[in-house]
């Protein structure tokens, strides 16, 4: 099949960006979306044109490396798909497609399609963890887990920090990553003791660089791993909570 | 022989006494630093998978000053992450006769008597803690009604050991220890840099004083020094183009420090993995693997007739070859992965291969569907079919799906003793960049259960040995020559890559070194493959230095820059693991020699000749390289031809 890519180009933080066109021929319909930028970044150093940048590692979708907006949706038109493991076959020959980073205030272009996401490592190391240092654990099945529970734990835990979830967000609001990592922690028994200064900690540090939610559920269309937006539901209830000063203080539950 | 020589014996430092109590005598006879001291010390961590991240967060729990390094964007991408299938522990929770004794025995054969001893029995004592301190950590594993934790089998094994978080537990382990290494980060006690690449190792005086990074974002060559350098940079399977590994894993740390003095073992040793989706076409960027856990309910099967090309669900029973249940009835599918792959390719090499390009077997789901209904498969490994779906367009719940054997790992990596110190003092390797604990073949999950191990439990506590000699000595200053001329070394090395304005792109090379690879250094090897690979790569190697075309500059992000560094080093690496293949004459787990085999095609040990680990030894640009060898001795788990029947 024959594409027309729109794509943006921007050489540094800094710079002016804009779209370059650029024609993809004879692109299989089994190759992966990244194949075929790969195959025509090929041709463009060929002809001595600097590559297009983009992030990806796995190529399977797990390691939350990629994503780009594909005509203005994020990861592209399969639903519950990361940009790695689209396919050319989603597409029809003689499509123009438009190829975009991820825009939000808080993930500024580093170059072409590339953008920095360290604001969500910030909100991890705000209190997305459980505190137990190396070698100071129990047997493992000393702390039993309901089977509900876990299987609820593993649906959020399973989010890949891609950010697509801001990128679709009109608000650029990361509630849904924030959201899936304390209902991952706060479902478990072993999450409990930190429940509530954890979802305080996130929650703020959260605020502080991106928008707020206004439940348009964008997110959740956007996610590749599906994660739904009930734990935002979840979050909110935690923090509302949370604000008992006393609760947060003892960590009881609310 | 390609080496008429050989250097010296090595010392593996493993603690005397019975093999139950080397571990607990190495942690009591260890010198140790006092917390109130530990600050005191800087340690740098290149790599942040499990091994890596889980180190930089043990060592900063412990009170040092560590550094820690990736060249992803965030410490939470590395490919551990991409680990499906689960980990392997000694708990015998399913009452089915496991021991610590049976895990290390299981993974000595698995590993065909090329592994170090103490090294596996230590790994199986400490698979224990591992889950105990994952579950603390809030890693969502699969449960039983009860509540308590689940497991099912992998290859290798006659017991169920496996723990598994859906087809995602290397992800929901590497992050709880990116989460262990977050918090860390939070209270200051690590450095993160991320997009930061380790160029150079930086020695003095024969031992590692630090590191050269490239700031993948501004270009800017640094300087890190320290009392201490882990190297926990994983493996070198992209060497081959295609394999298993993420797009940006490569072998430059290893191979640096490997240039610095560093050995490197067991080269030739790297495991093709039997369950992969098989090539569709020229342009493919790499391969994805489809969990082993999938061989405890899939049945893999070929057409008994050569070129048989009905559709799969037009072959009646009778004219299918279950190959593996009727060669290894004793572990049928489940039997461990070179063997697998090999099996495959015997088929494949029949005209028995199957789909568009007759290259690859099914694995078939029809009976375990029936049996257990469609949900309870969907439950086991949903995600799993759902990504098979994506990529193929084909659905495994009602046609077999396609398998292939592709690289997966490298059991071979840098050298390390006991203590996963490498032959330069001061440079520690962990999980898959060194050679330790795999042998000639890995079973399946116990990569996780290694990174875990070294990262969380071994490195820290006896990396404390080698820096108590230290105490109160302040690390070398980066206006040290040594450093200076390091970073010169690595500005040189860039700007040659921009100025040799050739005709052809990195992947353009990296593509044909991929080929040479698989071809003649891949699943089978024999003497005269190998001699023409020799032949061959020195050869590309010239033609990428005088023909490279990398456009861009260096004072800015550049993505074909950072392949090209890359794609330099495996070009030589590759050679080292052409020459370890050739010179090691038998055939041994993953490493299969078609001159050494038995009559039924299984591979054939010289244990008398070979029961040795090769540490290779650079001597220079212009010197083929010393292999020196430790000698491996087996007192607990007897010298036997593997047997899976």
């Amino acid at each position: 099949m024959n594409l027309t890519l729109r794509v943006w180009r921007q050489s540094g933080p800094g710079s002016e960006g804009s779209f370059k066109t650029y024609e993809a021929k004879d692109v299989s319909p089994d190759a992966s979306f990244f194949e075929m930028l790969d195959e025509l970044n090929e041709r463009l150093n060929d002809q001595g044109i600097e590559p297009i940048a983009f992030d990806s590692d796995c190529r399977e979708g797990i390691c939350g490396t990629c994503g780009v907006m594909v005509d203005g949706n994020p990861h592209g038109p399969q639903s519950g798909t990361a940009t790695c493991q689209l396919h050319m076959r989603k597409f029809n020959d003689g499509d123009t497609i438009t190829v975009e980073p991820w825009r939000a205030l808080a993930f500024p272009v580093l170059k072409d399609l590339v953008v920095d996401r360290t604001p969500f490592d910030k909100i991890i190391q705000a209190g997305g963890y459980i505190s137990v240092n190396i070698g100071a654990a129990q047997d493992a099945n000393a702390i039993p887990v309901p089977k509900p529970a876990a299987e609820s734990a593993m649906d959020a835990a399973a989010c890949i920090g891609c950010a697509a979830c801001v990128a679709a967000c009109p608000n650029s609001a990361a509630n849904l990553f924030t959201a899936a990592k304390l209902a991952h922690m706060n479902l478990l028994p072993q999450g409990q003791p930190e429940r509530y200064l954890r979802t305080t900690a996130m929650v703020e540090t959260m605020e502080s660089f991106f928008g707020s939610c206004r439940n348009y559920g964008e997110c959740e269309t956007a996610c590749p791993k599906s994660i739904s937006i009930d734990v935002i539901a979840w979050m909110n209830r935690d923090y509302v909570a949370a604000q008992w000063k006393n609760l947060r203080k003892h960590g009881q539950q609310a | 022989m390609t080496t008429d020589f050989n250097g010296t014996m090595l010392d593996s430092k493993i603690p005397e006494g019975p093999i139950q109590d080397k571990w607990t005598r190495r942690k009591f006879d260890v010198k140790l630093v006092n917390p109130a001291n530990r600050r005191k010390y800087d340690l740098i961590v290149v790599g942040t998978g499990l091994a890596g991240a889980g180190a930089a967060a043990a060592l900063g729990e412990l009170g040092y000053n560590v550094k820690a390094f990736t060249y992803n964007d965030s410490s939470r991408r590395a490919h551990s992450i991409a680990a499906q299938g689960g980990i392997n522990a000694a708990k015998n929770y399913p009452n089915d006769n496991d021991s610590v004794f049976r895990l290390f025995y299981d993974t000595v054969k698995g590993g065909d008597y090329r592994s170090r001893e103490a090294n596996v029995y230590r790994l199986a004592e400490v698979s224990n803690s591992i889950i105990d301190q994952t579950v603390a950590q809030g890693a969502p594993y699969a449960r039983e009604y009860g509540g308590l934790l689940d497991n099912r089998s992998f290859g290798g094994a006659q017991v169920s050991r496996t723990f598994y978080a859906r087809g995602q537990t290397g992800q929901q382990l590497l992050l709880t220890a990116y989460q262990a290494l977050a918090r860390q980060v939070g209270l200051g006690n690590v450095e993160l840099f991320t997009r930061t690449e380790m160029l150079e190792l930086v020695t003095k005086d024969d031992r590692a004083v630090g590191i050269v990074t490239r700031d993948l974002v501004t270009g800017e060559i640094e300087s890190h020094s320290a009392h201490a350098v882990v190297l926990a940079t994983g493996g070198y399977s992209n060497v081959y183009f295609l394999s298993t590994n993420a797009m940006n894993c490569n072998g430059t740390a290893a191979w640096r420090a490997y240039r610095k003095g560093a050995f490197f073992a067991n080269p030739s040793f790297t495991q093709i993995h039997p369950t992969c989706i098989p090539a569709s076409d020229e342009h493919q960027s790499k391969l994805t693997l489809m969990s082993e856990s999938l061989r405890n309910d899939g049945r893999i099967w070929v057409p008994k007739t050569a070129g048989d090309s009905r559709p799969p669900n037009e072959i009646p029973e009778e004219d299918r070859d279950y190959y593996l249940e009727r060669q290894y009835p004793a572990f049928g599918n489940l039997v461990p992965r070179d063997v697998a792959s090999r099996a495959a390719m015997r088929m494949i090499d029949q005209d028995r291969g199957i789909g568009p390009m007759k290259n690859g077997v099914y694995l078939d789901f029809a009976d375990a569907i029936n049996r257990l209904g469609r949900q309870t498969i969907e439950d086991r490994y949903g995600n799993l079919f759902e990504m098979y779906e994506r990529i193929t367009d084909e659905n495994p719940y009602e046609v077999p799906m396609r398998i292939y054997p592709a690289p997966h790992y490298t059991m071979g990596g840098l050298w390390v003793d006991y203590n996963l110190e490498t032959t330069v003092p001061g440079l520690f390797a962990s999980g898959e960049a060194n050679f330790s604990d795999h042998g000639a073949n890995r079973l399946g999950a116990s990569a996780l259960m290694q990174g875990v191990a070294d990262g969380y439990f071994v490195l820290p506590a006896t990396i404390s040995g080698y820096l108590a000699n230290w105490l109160n000595v302040a690390p070398v200053p980066t206006d040290d020559e040594v450093f200076t001329n390091a970073v010169q070394a690595v500005k040189d090395r860039t700007e040659k890559f921009l100025s040799i304005d050739g005709t052809h792109s990195v992947d353009y090379f990296h593509r044909r070194l991929g080929k040479i690879m698989i071809e003649e250094c891949g699943m089978s090897r024999d003497r005269e493959g190998l001699e023409k690979a020799l032949k061959q790569i020195p050869a590309l190697r010239e033609e990428f230095w005088s023909d490279l075309k990398v456009l861009g500059d260096e004072e800015s992000m550049n993505q074909s820059l950072e392949r090209a560094g890359r794609v330099a080093d495996f070009l030589e690496l590759a050679e080292l693991m052409v020459r370890d293949a050739l010179d090691r004459e038998e055939s041994c787990g993953g490493h299969f020699r078609l001159e050494h085999q038995t009559e039924d095609g299984e591979a054939r040990r010289d244990d008398e000749n070979f029961a040795f680990v090769s540490a290779w030894q650079w001597m220079g640009e212009d010197a083929p390289p010393i292999r020196n060898t430790e000698p491996l001795e087996f007192e607990y788990v007897a010298l036997t031809q593997r047997s899976y029947k």
